[in-house]
């Protein structure tokens, strides 16, 4: 059983900040949504509500960090790349200034259906010269991922994940950038994952392992810059190929970056993407859509098995055991 | 024979905005092709600015500007505004936002001393820093705006950071009326009159006109200011090429909210051979050879 925790971002903010007066925080009314009451409430100095107009938000936040400012914009996802995209590159990422833009609500972790769900940021942003991509998959990441992005000298864009969140690496083991997260050695196959995604391949993970499979499992928190050697080494060594599973389109996203740096390499292994197949979703619960869009646990232990060309017999349940949690509580409840 | 009435600094910023227009027309025709309505419009209001409204320090750019540094990268930005000046606390800061006026402000950077002409013949050549549609490398310009609509925003931002900052200049915007078509403008307002940013002024340079044609014909924008108004903001009309009265609303008080000056200008003015070719005026090109020795004749005759 893993340690579930909430409001993660809410708490850790508050105390990160605390002695940087540097750091200033955009809400788009989302200021409960994103997790910064509590900054709001410590902080009323240095937080900003810029309201429902985010092209002028973007903007706005690149004129504060062209006067030394570190504006941390929070709203979701979708209203930040979709809607305010030409502001993000003209009055933000071409100058190169130190805006850290936290998106909420990426792929299919909410029923707010397409309109909420951001299936395609990494795809859209990627193409950014000067902007970092970040990805958080547990609390640890969650918390890490301010020192990670504050040390960056350009725009960052953050994929955040909030309210009840797993611990999956101990809390003394923070992200590094451009640095993936081994999460288990193996031979056999290589799984590549980022954020929500991490949980449910560590569970399938440890099935296969038990049945004989040797996997090497990889956590990626830097989908930009995404250069680590560890990758390379990693995918070149699998004896059956590669998989990758997020939390997003499978064009553009983690997938794309682990097929160019294999190309790039040489490495001529298969490579199997999962995540969403060129598809819009729609509202439900995240664990439905998990399930229907094939991004969760027993969707990959079908992949390795065609991959492999074996059946391991593991069961939905022998997975879920690992965590339960009331998912039809509040989140599908909340206003957005 | 200079009027006996005019204040010096009028004298002055009416030879700038001459010398304006001038350098202008003398680039349309040696390049065949720039954007010169821009400039006839808002010589006066770049003149008033640079010669008596704007409270900076002298250029700290090179008076020939070097050639294209690269783009903005970790450890480097190019900085146009050095041509406007030191950053200080107390100093303005002059924003413009329709980079496709660079021209005229290159030209005004000439005319008040603060490049040297060498820089403009650069103009829009292959590797120059002085380019057609500037970027915050080129001189005179702190912000990349060839995208409309995204200055005022960035004003707003930087006036909002001064203010945390307790610093006393004032942040300037130079808009076209254009750029009342886009809707991040109306957000931007709405935000400035949110935060009372009294710190930012505006001069709008309302000719009327836009790319397709007459912005009557285009996308109506007015009753501009009434619409501002509407927004919470303090708001003066004035004839945008009379200078005592650029000079006058500039010194508007309007406290805790934003000023905009809404200057109504003529695309033509001081070449009327241009007249005719209204409202298709956006980017000034000639037909043939005999257009272009007509414009030539007049540019001889020019002050």
């Amino acid at each position: 059983m893993m340690d579930l925790l909430r409001q993660v971002h809410e708490r850790n903010l508050v105390r990160w900040a605390k002695d940087k007066p540097e750091v200033v925080v955009f809400s788009g009314d989302l200021t409960g949504s994103t997790e910064i009451r509590a900054f709001r409430d410590a902080y009323p100095g240095r937080f900003f509500s810029l309201g429902m107009a985010e092209q002028n938000m973007m903007s706005w936040a690149g004129g504060m960090a062209r006067e030394g400012y570190s504006p941390f914009i929070h709203t979701f996802a979708v209203f930040l790349y979709r809607r305010a995209l030409d502001q993000i590159e003209m009055s933000i990422a071409y100058p190169n200034l130190r805006v850290r833009m936290f998106g909420f609500l990426p792929g299919i972790t909410t029923p707010g259906g397409v309109s909420h769900q951001a299936i395609d940021d990494i795809a859209v942003l990627r193409g950014l010269p000067n902007m970092t991509i970040l990805e958080t998959g547990d609390a640890t990441d969650v918390e890490s991922v301010l020192d990670t992005a504050h040390g960056i000298d350009g725009p960052v864009y953050v994929r955040m994940i909030r309210k009840e969140i797993p611990r999956l690496f101990p809390s003394d083991q923070p992200m590094e950038l451009n640095k993936v997260r081994r999460i288990r050695e193996g031979t056999d196959v290589t799984v590549i994952t980022s954020g929500i995604c991490t949980e449910e391949a560590m569970r399938a993970a440890a099935a296969l392992e038990s049945r004989g499979l040797s996997v090497e499992h990889l956590h990626a928190t830097t989908i930009k810059p995404f250069s680590d050697p560890q990758v390379v080494e990693s995918c070149a060594r699998a004896k059956y190929g590669v998989v990758t599973l997020e939390n997003h389109n499978v064009m553009g996203g983690l997938g794309t970056s682990v097929a160019e740096l294999m190309a790039e390499h040489g490495i001529g292994k298969r490579l199997v993407k999962l995540g969403l197949f060129d598809t819009y979703a729609h509202g439900a619960s995240r664990e439905y859509l998990m399930k229907e869009y094939h991004l969760d646990a027993l969707s990959l232990v079908e992949r390795l098995e065609e991959l492999t060309e074996e059946r391991f017999g593991i069961s939905e349940e022998e997975l879920t055991a690992v965590r339960v949690s009331d998912f039809n509580s509040e989140g599908q409840l909340e206003a957005l | 024979m200079p009027n006996q009435t005019e204040t010096p600094w009028i004298r002055k910023a009416k030879s700038v905005a001459n010398g304006i227009r001038r350098r202008a027309l003398e680039l349309t025709i040696k390049r065949n092709g720039c954007y010169l309505s821009q400039a006839l419009s808002s010589a006066e209001i770049l003149a008033a600015l640079y010669s008596r409204i704007l409270n900076i320090g002298p250029s700290t750019g090179d008076p020939v500007p070097g050639p294209f540094p690269g783009v903005p990268r970790p450890g480097f930005h190019p900085l146009g505004a050095d041509y406007n000046g030191p950053r200080q606390p107390e100093l303005d800061r002059l924003l413009l936002s329709a980079a496709h006026y660079a021209v005229a402000v290159y030209a005004a950077l000439v005319e008040t001393g603060r490049m040297a002409p060498e820089g403009l013949e650069q103009f829009n050549t292959d590797g120059s820093s002085v380019e057609m549609i500037g970027g915050e490398h080129s001189p005179g310009m702190e912000l990349t705006t060839g995208s409309f609509g995204q200055a005022l925003s960035q004003a707003g931002g930087i006036a909002m950071a001064r203010r945390l900052k307790e610093e006393s200049g004032k942040v300037w915007v130079f808009m076209s009326d254009g750029e009342f078509e886009e809707g991040q403008t109306y957000e931007a307002v709405q935000a400035l009159v949110n935060f009372e940013l009294d710190n930012v002024a505006v001069f709008v340079d309302v000719n009327g006109q836009q790319v397709d044609g007459a912005i009557e014909e285009v996308m109506r924008i007015e009753p501009l200011a009434s619409r501002l108004e509407g927004f919470g903001a303090k708001v003066v009309s004035v004839d945008g090429h009379n200078l005592q009265a650029l000079e006058d609303a500039s010194r508007t008080h309007h406290e805790n909210r934003p000023l905009f000056i809404l200057c109504y200008t003529d695309t033509a003015r001081g070449v009327p051979l241009l007249q005719k070719r209204k409202p298709h005026l956006h980017f000034v090109r000639f037909k043939d050879e005999t257009e272009r020795q007509e414009f030539a004749g007049f540019l001889e005759g020019m002050e």
